[in-house]
């Protein structure tokens, strides 16, 4: 049976965890169809016919999908599903809000964010953030899931030539409306996807002094990001939060500033390539999982890192 | 507007758990348990309702085996009024609990059911989402500020790029994200009330649910462990080994 993915995008580009997706696809069988559902998506469907593997693109283009609302989107998908084996979504706040509710609609289980593929019926997938490993079998004749980005070598965006079939659309379900919204900018890489990923805690103190992290990011072309506490006290954003159940990244390298360590902040971190702490506090439980930790006053310690680096790159 | 809210009872979010030895779970004997933090937003979120005078009753719900009679007690002393435990010893799987949750909203009739956005014991992610759509209600998930207007709730979600608002239409499903509110501590006069406060129980049998499980899990392992590191005196050393030894910059 095929494997239907549904794109991520936002009506203009594809977004990258899709690729990961795909990946995950690849692992459980070859016939991979992309679902477009947007508005004005057609660029996202030649970019998605593009993908690896890919064999066929489904565009369905409906001012109804333009802001994907899981009330008119899942009705769509449950109408196609039925003809395929595997539905699966990137475990990005959008996947996550419309897989169960396809899920449900089909009576089949959903299985969160994969970690791993063990055979078409049986997957891997973190629990208690990430402090166990669950392996699940699902007896369900369409298996529902998200797939957890980090955890597949992203599909290449180009190399694929599917056709693109127009399907269409099941309408607005007339329950929910979209009222704006409001996006953090950056010129920065975006976090889940960047190489280097520097993080402040509640030891930066303010907002303002993340000014201090921006400039070590810059120097490294890396994002920034954040802990639960810094984000709760309203130092930066919700969408720089990392850890169980905020953005969940593994780049060649962490740098976690000021950040204590709770095993929530751990689970959105733990497996990036290399690990630096830096923090005044040498019992830290961050040092536990750092590959190079400098126990220094972060003030001092990242100008000095900064300056340092701008030598050196 | 009635308000129903589902909570689970999980192991405490500071217990740093044991996976067991034979591979089948994760040890839950003798460990502390209490409310999934993002259900206690969600009671908190309910009762700043009703001080609002936007609702008029909070009926809390869990599905579990009978010592999730404490967790609805919990809820009862933050404010809530009145509990439900759906008493079960198996293995309680989001499809199952939201077919559990469709019959009590069907029984109660409320308006507005609000629950935590995952439970942080199998990290799902999916009830409230799958609650919204056996009940063919809107839902709005992830939310940081819930506002109720006339026959309508206007939700702010905080999703990847930043915060996305919309309007649902009521009745509707809400799932808690970790700014929605700060959740209060119970007081000792409020704790001693919540005992005198009623507690149903019922079968999931009686409510024509079927919960057995849809997935099987077949072992449950620890991560692989990430190898100690090493502390660097200085940041000069700090930049030689990640130049040198990891070769990251």
């Amino acid at each position: 049976m095929a494997i239907l993915v549904i794109a991520d995008h936002d009506n203009a580009a594809l977004k990258p965890a899709t690729l990961n997706a795909v990946a995950a696809a690849q692992k459980i069988g070859s016939d991979i169809h992309l679902l477009v559902a947007g508005q004005g998506a057609q660029g996202v469907a030649e970019a998605a016919a593009k993908v690896a593997g890919v064999s066929k693109v489904l565009l369905a283009d409906d001012a109804a999908y333009q802001h994907h609302l899981p009330e008119n989107v899942a009705p769509l998908v449950v109408g196609l599903a039925k003809g395929y084996g595997h539905v699966l979504a990137a475990a990005t706040s959008e996947g996550k809000n419309l897989a169960p509710r396809v899920a449900a609609l089909l009576d089949v289980a959903a299985i969160s964010d994969i970690t791993g593929v063990v055979s078409p019926d049986t997957f891997e997938r973190p629990i208690y953030a990430g402090n166990a490993i669950a392996t699940v079998q699902s007896a369900d004749a369409i298996k529902v899931i998200t797939v957890r980005a980090t955890a597949f070598e992203a599909a290449a965006a180009t190399g694929g030539s599917a056709a693109v079939e127009t399907v269409s659309g099941t309408g607005d379900a007339g329950v929910s409306s979209f009222v704006g919204q409001e996006l953090t900018k950056s010129e920065r890489p975006e976090l889940t996807q960047a190489k280097i990923v520097v993080s402040g805690g509640r030891g930066m103190q303010s907002g303002e002094n993340f000014k201090l992290l921006e400039a070590l990011a810059d120097t490294l072309g890396a994002a920034v990001g954040a802990s639960r506490a810094a984000v709760d006290a309203g130092f930066v954003p919700n969408d720089y939060q990392v850890g169980q159940t905020g953005k969940i990244v593994a780049p060649e390298l962490y740098i976690a500033v000021g950040i204590s360590g709770a095993i929530q902040h751990l689970a959105g971190m733990k497996d990036s390539k290399v690990i630096v702490a830096i923090n005044k506090d040498e019992e830290a439980p961050i040092f536990q999982v750092a590959d190079y930790g400098l126990v220094a006053d972060l003030f001092k310690a990242v100008p000095e890192l900064t300056a340092e680096l701008d030598k050196v790159r | 507007m009635k308000v129903l809210v589902p909570v689970k009872r999980v192991v405490d979010y500071n217990v740093k758990i044991r996976v067991k030895a034979d591979g089948t779970g994760v040890e839950t004997a003798n460990v502390k348990m209490s409310m999934n933090p993002f259900d206690e937003i969600a009671v908190e979120e309910a009762v700043r309702l009703k001080e609002a005078g936007k609702a008029s009753e909070i009926i809390v719900v869990s599905v579990g085996p009978t010592a999730a009679q404490e967790t609805l007690r919990t809820a009862l002393a933050m404010g809530a009024d009145r509990g439900i435990l759906v008493q079960t010893d198996a293995e309680t799987q989001p499809l199952a609990v939201a077919k559990v949750l469709k019959a009590l909203v069907e029984q109660e009739g409320p308006t507005l059911v609000i629950l935590g956005k995952q439970a942080i014991d199998d990290d799902c992610n999916q009830t409230g989402q799958m609650l919204a759509a056996l009940l063919g209600w809107p839902q709005g998930t992830f939310a940081s500020k819930v506002v109720p207007g006339e026959g309508t709730v206007t939700v702010t979600r905080e999703i990847d790029g930043g915060l996305e608002t919309v309007e649902l239409k009521l009745p509707a499903v809400v799932t808690a994200d970790l700014r929605l509110n700060e959740p209060r501590y119970a007081s000792l006069p409020n704790i001693m009330k919540a005992k005198k406060k009623p507690i149903d129980t019922v079968a999931p049998d009686a409510l024509g649910v079927d919960v057995a499980p849809r997935l099987t899990t077949l072992k449950v392992a620890e991560p692989p462990k990430r190898k100690a590191g090493v502390k660097v005196a200085d940041v000069a050393a700090l930049v030689d080994k990640l130049k040198n030894e990891a070769r990251v910059i």
